[in-house]
């Protein structure tokens, strides 16, 4: 394995711990139910696309040709992601309405021409 | 395997390890039901993660399968734990 292509692909694993660390941390620390569904789609689309590239490069660097079945990770994941997030997300809205909030906020009254 | 690539690899998992406690505080102490879901999903692709870097760690490709199988396995657990939290029923 040539040193050149070692070098990426260490570099793209701290890219994506130091993405998925962000991800954890939003997760933790952001206020609101809503807003905490945006962090971890960061683990899952970014990370995911940086560790399947540093495995698609670190696996077609060792001599046996190119090795592109990782990707099929990224074509499940793109398709899973969307209906966990939706399916979620219209049950924490049907569970707080349930438990009596207005969501979302009502919109200011439109003023009259 | 150089050197830095296996540094590296040491350090992606710790940087994994850690965010895997943080989102499992998350899990144990979230205010709600749909907190502790969205939490367990997140462990779960940070697992599915840990295991791609496993797989350029020990130089095999069975990893590969193994975490398909955690892709799936994630998004069937969650889709049915978000259909409980809608209707109180999975089916």
């Amino acid at each position: 394995m040539p040193p050149l292509a070692e070098t990426v692909v260490a570099l793209l694993l701290l890219c994506s711990g130091g993405v998925v660390l962000v991800a954890a941390l939003g997760l933790w620390r952001l206020p609101d139910f809503f807003l905490r569904m945006h962090a971890p789609a960061l683990a899952s689309t970014l990370a995911a696309w940086i560790v399947t590239f540093a495995s698609i490069l670190h696996f077609s660097t060792r001599g046996g040709g190119l090795a592109l079945h990782v990707w099929l990770i990224i074509i499940v994941l793109s398709i899973t992601v969307p209906v966990t997030t939706i399916v979620l997300a219209r049950a924490a809205l049907f569970r707080r309405r349930q438990a009596g909030d207005a969501l979302p906020a009502p919109l200011p009254p439109r003023r009259q021409p | 395997m150089s050197e830095l690539l296996s540094l590296a690899i040491g350090a992606t998992l710790v940087l994994y390890a850690v965010a895997m406690v943080i989102a499992m505080l998350r899990l144990f102490g979230g205010p709600s039901a749909q907190d502790r879901v969205l939490a367990l999903d997140f462990v779960y692709v940070v697992g599915m993660l840990t295991m791609l870097v496993l797989a350029i760690r020990y130089d095999s490709e069975m990893y590969f399968e193994g975490a398909l199988l955690m892709v799936l396995f994630g998004f069937v657990g969650s889709v049915a734990l978000a259909k409980f939290l809608l209707r109180g029923e999975v089916i």
